[in-house]
């Protein structure tokens, strides 16, 4: 559990810096999936919403959708995922990150980590 | 023998464990107005009875005619073990091999064949199949669409017609945009097809040797549309790639191919098999299903459905395509040929219908008033113009026992008087004499 980030219902975790955000998913949600082996992303230029699909993660059996925590446009995807999408389970709050996003909106209804840790102890 | 496996006795005691009155209660979902008012089956008759009757309307088949048709579908020489080897039980019943511990046998043959098809045709990947060579360039397609998020095809005139309607038929209400780009005397148009790709463009589709039999090499246009972000797809003619430069060879992104000339009987139009290659980088966006080989805990080698994340299986609504059966039988019986014919084999076979379709035309090109549409070299299959109407003049041939070719008038405006010519390692020259005789009495 990472102090400095704000969550998604969905498990999805943001970091925000001058009206950028940084997206991944957390730890727990990694542990869920268990091997990834493929993560489908927006491209750049493309536009997000919260809330809305984004693309979806892959594992040995099992697909799940991504969902943007934000709303706004991608200017940089995680290309290392192609190559290495195991990143996503062993680091999943650095080099595992997905996507950047220049914010249109101010993101609402996000989780505090102290939230988001009630919700993954329910969903356990 | 029975061939029913409930008795009226069995059905009612299920029946009574769930709890319905009867087998109609069963599918209370279906309203009335759409389940069939009849199956309009006869009442049942003894086997013997049945096999009379089957025979009688065999008899009436005319399978005593030397036919030169293609277009897609050709009649090649199948070894006899093919059918012996097919027809043992392990392989007939097999159904999704889901669980692998428990279906090695059909992932390894589904893999087997896998590999052969890729090697044939130069390219990456493979899946185990779909149902035939149009569905095939179909889902090429659908590939393309996935992967450059665009709307718009450029497919050649030279493309099989049939492949045309279906990819019509299936996109029809998919809002994509097919373009299609006219032939020039049976070959395509680089000029134009180049033209039509654009930023929009999510595939260009031509076909090798195309339509009219004529071999060409598309590689300049292939790296035509990956400058310009669009999927290079190709459709192919198997036997043929074993002296032809292949799709990979020019660069395709996808090469697809009707799997009938590997060994299947031609059969009425079906069941055939449909060949999806690819190359690596797109094979996420296969369809159906994909055989890998791999290794379990002790190290030993397995055979398993692999990607199965793109399957209708792990996401419906996601999944790269809704087939879900494949032509597991047809793609092993295309694996056995392969097999049993060996590279050299499929070699003389491609060759020898070559050498066959190069005295025809120069046998019936001798008579007067017939030439080629044109110069253009050309496999196992030409284009023949007559100066009258080919229909006519096929009609005429099939009353004396020859099939002469497939009258190119139906699918393409203009071309009323031209035929398409095929032959294959099976004719020899006295079939071909026999046919520049009877055209030149007919002309």
């Amino acid at each position: 559990m990472q102090k400095d980030l704000l969550y998604s219902k969905t498990h999805e975790w943001v970091r925000i810096e001058d009206e950028i955000a940084m997206v991944g998913i957390t730890d727990f949600a990694q542990e869920q999936l268990g091997d990834i082996t493929y993560v489908e992303l927006p491209a750049v230029g493309d536009t997000v919403e919260a809330g809305r699909e984004m693309g979806s993660v892959e594992s040995v059996k099992a697909a799940s959708e991504l969902y943007s925590p934000v709303s706004g446009e991608v200017i940089e995807v995680n290309d290392e995922l192609e190559g290495a999408p195991e990143k996503v389970n062993t680091d999943p709050y650095g080099e595992g990150w997905l996507i950047r996003v220049r914010l249109s909106d101010e993101p609402t209804g996000l989780l505090s980590p102290e939230e988001y840790e009630e919700l993954a102890k329910a969903e356990h | 023998m029975p061939y029913i496996p409930h008795t009226p006795e069995e059905i009612r005691e299920m029946l009574d464990v769930v709890g319905l009155p009867d087998i109609d209660a069963l599918f209370a979902e279906i309203p009335a107005s759409l389940r069939p008012k009849s199956f309009d089956l006869p009442k049942g008759a003894t086997e013997m009875a049945v096999r009379i009757a089957m025979e009688r309307l065999a008899a009436k088949n005319r399978i005593d005619m030397v036919s030169f048709l293609g277009g897609g579908y050709y009649d090649h020489y199948v070894p006899a073990a093919s059918d012996m080897l097919l027809s043992r039980g392990e392989f007939y019943t097999a159904y999704t091999p889901y669980q692998p511990e428990a279906s090695q046998g059909t992932l390894q043959a589904i893999f087997e064949y896998q590999t052969a098809v890729t090697r044939l045709l130069d390219m990456e990947c493979s899946n185990a199949g779909v149902y035939d060579g149009g569905t095939a360039l179909y889902e090429a397609l659908m590939m393309a669409v996935r992967h450059t998020r665009r709307k718009k095809a450029v497919v050649s005139e030279t493309v099989s017609p049939i492949y045309r309607i279906v990819l019509a038929t299936y996109t029809k209400n998919l809002h994509l945009d097919l373009v299609v780009v006219p032939h020039k005397n049976g070959l395509d148009d680089f000029e134009a097809l180049s033209a039509a790709i654009d930023a929009e463009t999510a595939a260009v589709v031509v076909q090798n040797p195309n339509f009219f039999g004529n071999v060409q090499d598309f590689t300049e246009l292939f790296a035509t549309a990956k400058a310009k972000g669009a999927v290079s797809i190709m459709s192919c003619y198997p036997v043929l790639q074993t002296v032809l430069k292949t799709p990979g060879a020019m660069g395709a992104d996808i090469a697809t191919a009707e799997g009938q000339s590997l060994g299947l009987p031609l059969s009425f139009g079906g069941p055939y098999l449909g060949i999806m290659t690819c190359q690596k980088p797109m094979i996420r966006q296969m369809p159906g299903r994909i055989a890998g080989r791999t290794k379990d805990g002790q190290g030993r080698t397995g055979y398993v459905l692999t990607l199965q994340a793109r399957e209708q299986h792990i996401r419906r609504q996601k999944a790269t395509s809704n087939i879900c059966s494949n032509q597991a039988l047809c793609a092993l019986r295309a694996l056995i040929n392969l097999c049993l014919t060996g590279n050299e084999g499929l070699t003389r076979q491609a060759a020898r219908s070559i050498e066959n379709a190069n005295y025809a035309a120069w046998k019936l090109c001798s008579i007067p008033g017939v030439s080629l549409l044109n110069e253009a070299p050309f496999g196992n299959e030409f284009a023949a113009v007559f100066p009258v109407n080919a229909k006519q003049v096929a009609r005429t041939l099939m009353d004396d026992g020859i099939v002469p070719g497939f009258p190119l008038g139906r699918y393409y405006q203009g071309l009323e008087n031209a035929l398409l010519i095929c032959c294959t390692e099976k004719h020899d020259r006295a079939d071909i004499d026999r046919l520049a005789r009877r055209l030149e009495k007919a002309l």
